[in-house]
């Protein structure tokens, strides 16, 4: 019991991080149809920027949390003119083409933005500078760190406000009536090309906050983690129902807990034939289970036959 | 009548172009090209055979390497001192084939209600859970070796000559590479045929319908279902007869060569190249294979002649103008380098609109 409480808590921390991935990855989905490959590298750089800002301010006296904050700060804006740069570069000039034309640039941004990452940051892993307590706090036999517990909290409160921002400002009416159809929002007096740029500030920015979170709590980062982390989320945006806010976070979640509840219990269930190397199966295999059965995703509109 | 004779003499042409290629690229440049020409050759049959899926019949797959990895462990289980067995190259090859394209049929089975987006995540995952399972089968019984792979694999032999050593061809020694060379242009020849022939035929035709629309695809009476799983096992098999040429050719396979990269590498010919356009794939194919190639040879020369010193690595040099290029193309020719003639009127049509 203690192990499944325990692996409940990391899921539920690891959830939090892939649902402020898959956030980012769902609106520009929903609004252009496109994935944005290249999400998970802004993830990356998210968080070697802050862990580089961290390092400089590390011997500055400031409190450790404060460094970190700051450091998120940089982040969060380096990235967002980063998703701005990109939008306007690499997918405005292909919004009618063919649907794979974007899909190969934004495969092409992603690599890019990996090798500057790597001429900056090396091929290295870097860790994380001790900026953060490390004191833990037992719950019901578990042991979780106020790291955790500042990430869950965190997460949670970004995401109730973007849902206040998309459902209560004018901004988010803008964006969501973008995405139910740009040609009309367009003639209703949205300027289509100014909420796009929003959209994927606003998701680069989500994806710094993951970015510093990931590289906070598992204390590395290095050029290449934006991959793997962005295949989860993006997998986590599908398993919810791509395009809609509120089932990446549920699926963000899901895919967090039952990644971690499978690593648990992988061994005992099949008598140790599988060992928790195989994790990412079991995530993916989830995923395959849930579109076969429900091809929208858990809270997906019924658009499986728009693309 | 004249037109006859033209194509025998353009036929002709290319024979013979094709067979004197590898003299001319390894006596001028080196022998090494000539390996790169064989790799270059491998990633045409794979390219031509991802085209039957995402191109002619429109399906996303972003896991097509699984049943390149497919056929090079077949190969690899089947012919090398793993589990002691030697079985020949025709009965492996098109084993491979048979296998990977059962693959190909059991991913395209659950998938066929997907569409778009889900699909490339679905064949995604696919992907991923074949190369996991290839770096885990070391225990509890131990059938592929796990991370460390298959060595010490048969090469390919052809009347019991071993293609793996060199040659004497009246009185002159042909060095392996020149040798699987042939061999894969040859088998390379084979599958354009294929692919030339299914183009025009009833099935080609019905996948590029349902590329256009399915909808109207089903309601002129075509079996969607299945003439949807035949692409998908079509062009995994394709891919599996590659994965056996590239073990043979290797002698080593390991996980690390069939990771989610070489999904997109692939799939970036196909698209770079003109989607569903058979030339533009083979042209694809061979920039993408051999142009990176040619920048990890010529990086280092011409970086230290202009700036005195090499300022970036030649490998992250080349994968980031890999990026650039992927995003320059597609900026300035979203439909390919060669598009079909056909496609290309469509898109211009579509931008004056």
């Amino acid at each position: 019991m203690d192990i499944f409480i325990q692996q409940l808590i990391n899921g539920l921390v690891l959830g939090s991080i892939y649902a402020l991935v898959a956030l980012g990855y769902t609106m520009v989905y929903g609004i252009l149809g496109l994935i944005n490959f290249a999400h998970g590298d802004i993830v990356m750089v998210g968080a070697l920027v802050a862990l580089s800002v961290c390092r400089v301010l590390a011997d500055s006296g400031l409190p450790g949390p404060m460094i970190v904050l700051i450091g998120l700060m940089v982040a969060v804006l380096v990235c967002m003119a980063l998703g701005f740069v990109i939008e306007r570069v690499a997918y405005r000039r292909l919004r009618n083409a063919p649907r794979l034309a974007p899909l190969i640039t934004a495969i092409g941004v992603s690599i890019v933005l990996q090798q500057i990452a790597m001429l900056f940051w090396g091929r290295n892993y870097h860790s994380f500078p001790p900026l953060l307590p490390t004191s833990t706090r037992e719950i019901a036999g578990a042991q979780i760190t106020d790291v955790q517990i500042a990430i869950v909290v965190a997460a949670a409160l970004v995401m109730a406000g973007l849902m206040l921002l998309v459902h209560r400002t004018r901004l988010g009416r803008a964006m969501r009536a973008t995405a139910e159809n740009p040609a009309i929002a367009g003639l209703m007096g949205v300027n289509v090309n100014v909420i796009i740029a929003a959209t994927f500030v606003i998701g680069s920015a989500l994806a710094a906050v993951a970015g510093v979170m990931v590289s906070a709590n598992y204390g590395i980062a290095h050029y290449h983690m934006g991959f793997i982390l962005g295949l989860k989320a993006f997998t986590a945006a599908v398993l919810g129902g791509i395009g809609s806010l509120g089932g990446a976070m549920l699926g963000g979640l899901l895919l967090g807990i039952i990644e971690a509840l499978g690593a648990g219990y992988i061994g005992d269930l099949t008598g140790g034939v599988f060992g928790s190397n195989y994790q990412d199966v079991f995530a993916f295999f989830v995923l395959i289970l849930v579109l076969v059965f429900r091809p929208s995703g858990l809270m997906g509109e019924k658009l499986a036959e728009r693309a | 009548m004249r037109h006859k004779q033209s194509a025998w003499l353009a036929t002709a042409l290319i024979g013979i172009a094709l067979a004197v290629l590898p003299f001319v690229v390894g006596l001028g440049i080196g022998n090494a090209w000539v390996r790169v020409l064989d790799f270059a050759l491998l990633y045409v049959m794979l390219a031509l055979g991802l085209n039957i899926v995402v191109g002619m019949a429109g399906l996303l797959d972003l896991g097509y390497i699984a049943f390149y990895a497919v056929g090079a462990y077949l190969y690899a289980l089947l012919s090398s001192p793993q589990f002691g067995l030697h079985w020949p190259v025709w009965a492996v090859l098109p084993l491979g084939a048979l296998v990977a394209g059962l693959f190909g049929a059991v991913l395209g089975a659950p998938t066929l209600r997907l569409r778009g987006d889900y699909l490339a995540i679905v064949t995604l995952g696919f992907g991923e859970i074949v190369r996991i399972f290839l770096n885990n089968l070391n225990s509890p019984i131990n059938i592929t070796n796990g991370p460390q792979g298959i060595s010490q694999i048969d090469p390919v032999r052809i009347a019991g000559v071993p293609l793996s050593r060199p040659l004497e061809v009246f009185g002159h020694t042909l060095p392996a590479v020149y040798l699987y060379y042939y061999l894969f242009v040859l088998l390379a020849l084979l599958i354009v045929f294929i692919t030339v022939r299914l183009e025009d035929s009833r099935i080609g035709r019905a996948w590029v319908a349902i590329r256009e629309d399915e909808i109207a695809a089903k309601a002129c009476g075509i079996n969607t279902r299945n003439i949807k799983l035949l692409a998908f096992a079509m062009g995994a098999s394709f891919g599996g007869v590659a994965g056996g040429l590239f073990a043979g050719f290797q002698e080593f396979v390991s996980p690390e060569s069939f990771s989610l990269m070489e999904s997109i590498m692939v799939l970036c010919m196909v698209v770079l190249g003109g989607m569903g356009h058979i030339p533009g794939v083979i042209l694809g194919a061979l920039l993408l294979a051999v142009l990176p190639e040619a920048l990890r040879y010529g990086a280092v020369p011409i970086q230290q002649a202009l700036f005195g010193r090499v300022l970036l690595d030649p490998e992250s040099l080349r994968m980031l103008l890999f990026g650039v290029a992927l995003i320059a193309v597609m900026l300035y020719r979203p439909a390919g380098l060669w598009p079909e003639a056909r496609r290309k009127r469509e898109f211009l049509g579509a931008r004056t609109k």
